[in-house]
């Protein structure tokens, strides 16, 4: 919905036009808000595997060699999520990279000796991998023994990892393209691989996969704390779901503050090799020294379409802008939006970049609070932190996607950074009837299947309370795992 | 440093490009095949009426359908790989086909892992339905993208409309056997009467096509389906499909599964001979002008193939872990 709503932003063609009779969208905008609310929902699915693995693989392994039922209990709720994810990160899957073909023909021609090769890659070595050993997972505990059930738990995290991997190549030779150079190939100008090294680990490579790795870990780790909460406030002294939050606290110690020191020199990189998208998530207009906005508030709500730093209240540090963006010259020049023709829709790069962020702090201030009370022993005791948690369950997911937000929408008009532009890539024999149509039936089928995979998490937490045996009273019943907030799965 | 590793200007062996037109049709045949039998199931579960029944269904299903249907992924993407411009032309140009056999595929995939998660009477009936409408989609429009690619047809045409029902049919077909040879004798026997009456349609269906084909030589492609190759591969066809009949009918059910899985083959050996070597009969591309440059099939190839086969020997380790006859419990989760 939010590339929708950023197409308003931008100005673009941004409300469903009339046209004759039928409400119709042009294909390409069309296309591109199918393809982010796609990508937005399978992304959802696509790090809950990622970040549930090493859980999995722990859980599993605790089980088998130590037969505690504390990880039984742990090990077979998380595999039932973890399996009903898996499966709606398969079906979700599939037509992401059908629409490369299908909404964008003329990047899969051009990029196709790029993105090709990774795209089978992942095919081949990681969707197979995880396809085959989840069976195993699943339905063979009887059937294999216990060091090959174990072993199927690392291949299927593996996978999930791997296939990560893959996509990110593909997304991050988008972002900072090389190792190829441009031929003609019947009648159209196309890349042709020249150095498959320089292309597979072109210079985003290793900083996105390490960042989106961690970001689901978070998530996840979010995700697991929130339901431990929930359980463990519904039931004080169930030993499994102590240790679940135990851990999961643990894991959010290390990974959110390693998330924000890396993200800080992740900005630096962008604006080394895109610096229109950094001066994009910093709403830097004018080129000249830069100041950091810290915290910015809209002072009149036009801030929230156009955040120029008039409209805007900010906590800056003067001149540190450039200090970070040079490495260490308070005076240096930032390259600012007005010197480009086209700019990507401003306001919804530099907002997102700053829920990240402010998100981002959040989690290690929560991780910090859950560390002290771990520390004293009083990590189950505390309602405030317990509520806390369960509150803060789908927030990493809100910042994952804002993340990738800024990520894509930053790199607007280009989709292979100063290659192709996205207009370009759009398929030219697409009717605005049939891309209406197919936007239409995404939003209203990956809405549903967002909306389920919330009421199945939730049937699993209540299963998991009727088997720990508390009674259900409609005094203190949350409505949905997660209160109040849907975004999440 | 490239250069060191892998020939740049020059493919690996000469015929390359040929032989990665094989690799994608032998994606395509594994797609077909395995998943085949699993939209058989889907179909075939419409036909059972109590729990004990499907839950058996289920289960032959269950731990093997996600991993048969990874091969639709390796086919496109293995096409992408080696061929761009006609993965960009082949979807683009069924826009819809395309998307609604994906969505096909996702309500398939959902229904019966949704099934699970409730026990109520509606919710469990909607989730078949979304299991048996995806099942009974996805082949068909499968086929008739298939049809329309290779015969350069329009949509509603026939030599479209019959691959589509042909590749339902022969889904049918497998399905059926593949649960004659993994469930007790009275659902095999069932099953039996079932698979005979699909081969039967879908052989009458392959002649009919073929026929339509030749007399308004959709595509061109009547010289080729005149052809020597052509007319082994339709003989060997109605073999296959007669020789089933007539072991199913024998109770010989693992033979007639062989059988069986040789018709799906056989109609994809035809689909490759009819796109070779004009790989998108509506623009005329063949596969040398579609194919990418020789780095980069060269480097496909190298990380690639091995990998292929390390796929194909999961796959082993799969079915034999999951082999034998199953009971209504399933394999015990
Ligand atoms: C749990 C999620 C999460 C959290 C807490 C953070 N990030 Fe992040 N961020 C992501 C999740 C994410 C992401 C969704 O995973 C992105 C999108 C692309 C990527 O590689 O990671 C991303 C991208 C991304 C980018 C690059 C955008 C681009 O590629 O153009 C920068 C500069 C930052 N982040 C910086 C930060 C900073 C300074 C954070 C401080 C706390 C931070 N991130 C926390
Ligand atoms: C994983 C998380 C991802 C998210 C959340 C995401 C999100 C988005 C969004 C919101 C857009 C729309 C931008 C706009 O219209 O202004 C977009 C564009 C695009 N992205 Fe991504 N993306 C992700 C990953 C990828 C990956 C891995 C690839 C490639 C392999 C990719 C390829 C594209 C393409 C081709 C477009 C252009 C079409 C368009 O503008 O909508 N994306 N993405
Ligand atoms: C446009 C980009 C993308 C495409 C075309 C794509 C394609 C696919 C496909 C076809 C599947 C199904 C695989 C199966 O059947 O097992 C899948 C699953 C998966 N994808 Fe994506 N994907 C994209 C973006 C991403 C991103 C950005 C990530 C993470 C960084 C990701 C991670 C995964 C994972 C881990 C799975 C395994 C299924 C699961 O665990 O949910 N994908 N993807």
């Amino acid at each position: 919905m939010s590339v929708l709503s950023q197409l308003l932003v931008d100005g673009g063609i941004a409300l469903p036009m009339l046209d004759g009779s039928a409400l119709q969208l042009s294909p390409e905008i069309a296309s591109r808000a199918q393809f982010g609310w796609t990508i937005s929902v399978h992304i959802l699915f696509a790090a809950l595997s990622i970040g549930l693995a090493p859980f999995i693989i722990y859980f599993t392994w605790k089980e088998v060699r130590t037969d505690d039922e504390r990880f039984t209990r742990l090990r077979s709720f998380w595999v039932k999520v973890f399996a009903a994810g898996f499966v709606m990160g398969t079906v979700t899957g599939i037509p992401m990279s059908f629409q490369f073909g299908t909404n964008f023909p003329q990047f899969s021609s051009v990029a196709g000796e790029m993105i090709g090769g990774p795209l089978a890659f992942e095919a081949k070595m990681a969707f197979f991998l995880e396809a085959v050993f989840l069976g195993v997972l699943l339905f063979g505990r009887e059937r294999v023994s216990d060091r090959t059930f174990i072993l199927s738990s690392v291949l299927v995290g593996f996978g999930a990892w791997l296939s990560g991997f893959w996509i990110l190549v593909v997304n991050s030779w988008m972002q900072t393209p090389q190792g190829y150079e441009m031929i003609t190939r019947n009648g159209m100008e196309v890349a042709k691989l020249t150095d498959p090294i320089a292309a597979f680990f072109n210079p985003r490579m290793t900083w996105m996969y390490v960042h989106m790795i961690n970001a689901a870990v978070i998530s996840v780790a979010l995700l697991v704390a929130g339901v431990s909460a929930y359980i463990v406030w519904k039931k004080r002294d169930s030993e499994a779901w102590g240790t679940a939050l135990k851990i999961a606290v643990l894991i959010l110690l290390v990974s959110a503050p390693l998330q924000a020191i890396h993200g800080d020199a992740y900005g630096r990189h962008v604006e080394d090799t895109q610096p229109q998208k950094f001066a994009a998530m910093e709403a830097h207009y004018e080129t000249g020294t830069a100041d950091l906005h810290l915290l910015a508030f809209p002072t009149d709500p036009s801030a929230l379409t156009d955040p120029r730093a008039e409209n805007l209240f900010t906590i800056s540090l003067p001149r540190v802008g450039s200090f970070l963006a040079s490495g260490g010259d308070f005076n240096a020049e930032v390259l600012g939006l007005n010197e480009y023709e086209e700019n990507p829709p401003v306001a919804m790069v530099f907002w997102s970049f700053r829920f990240m962020v402010g998100l981002g702090f959040l989690f290690i201030a929560l991780a910090l609070w859950g560390g002290y009370l771990l520390y004293r022993g009083r990590l189950s005791d505390s309602d405030r932190y317990l509520k806390a948690m369960i509150m803060a369950s789908p927030f990493g997911y809100a910042a994952l996607l804002t993340g990738w937000y800024v990520t894509e929408i930053g790199r607007q008009p280009w989709v292979i950074q100063d290659q192709l532009t996205t207009s370009e890539a759009v398929s030219t024999t697409l009717t605005a009837t049939e891309a209406t149509l197919t936007l239409v039936g995404f939003l209203v089928i990956y809405g549903a299947l967002v909306l389920v995979a919330l009421y199945i998490l939730r049937w699993l937490i209540q299963d998991e309370l009727r088997e720990l045996g508390v009674q259900e009273t409609s005094g203190d019943r949350w409505y949905g795992p997660i209160p109040g907030v849907s975004d999440d799965d | 440093m490239t250069e060191l590793l892998l020939p740049v200007d020059s493919y690996l062996v000469e015929p390359l490009p040929e032989i990665w037109f094989g690799l994608v049709m032998f994606a395509l045949t594994m797609y077909i095949v395995l998943d085949g039998f699993d939209f058989g199931i889907g179909m075939l579960y419409a036909t059972r009426d109590n729990d004990h029944d499907r839950e058996t269904l289920l289960s032959a299903f269950g731990p093997v359908w996600d991993a048969n249907e990874v091969w639709v992924i390796a086919f496109g993407t293995m096409t992408l790989a080696a061929f761009p411009d006609v993965y960009s032309r082949l979807l683009a140009d069924h826009y819809l086909l395309a998307l609604g056999f994906v969505l096909a595929l996702l309500f398939r995939g959902l229904g019966p892992e949704l099934r699970e998660q409730r026990d109520d009477e509606r919710w469990m009936r909607y989730c078949d339905y979304s299991f048996i409408g995806g099942s009974l989609f996805a082949p068909l429009l499968f086929g008739m993208i298939a049809g329309r690619w290779v015969f350069d047809a329009a949509t509603l045409s026939a030599p479209t409309l019959l691959t589509g029902i042909g590749l339902v049919a022969v889904s049918v077909v497998t399905g059926a056997a593949f649960l004659a040879a993994k469930t007790g004798p009275a659902l095999a026997s069932e099953m039996r009467d079932y698979g005979i009456i699909a081969t039967l349609a879908y052989l009458g269906g392959v002649v009919v096509l073929l026929a339509t084909v030749v007399f308004t030589d959709a595509g061109g492609a009547a010289d080729t389906i005149l052809s020597i190759p052509a007319a082994v591969i339709v003989v060997l066809s109605v073999a296959a499909g007669l020789g089933g009949i007539v072991l199913a009918g024998r109770g010989e059910y693992r033979a007639w599964l062989a059988s069986a899985l040789a018709l799906p083959v056989l109609l994809s050996a035809l689909v490759a001979l009819l796109l070779y070597p004009t790989i998108y009969p509506p623009t005329g591309l063949t596969v040398q002008d579609a194919v990418v440059s020789p780095l980069a099939l060269n480097l496909t190839t190298v990380l690639g193939v091995p990998v292929l086969l390390l796929v194909l020997w999961y796959f082993k380790f799969l079915y034999g872990v999951f082999s034998g006859p199953i009971e209504g419990e399933g394999y015990g989760a």
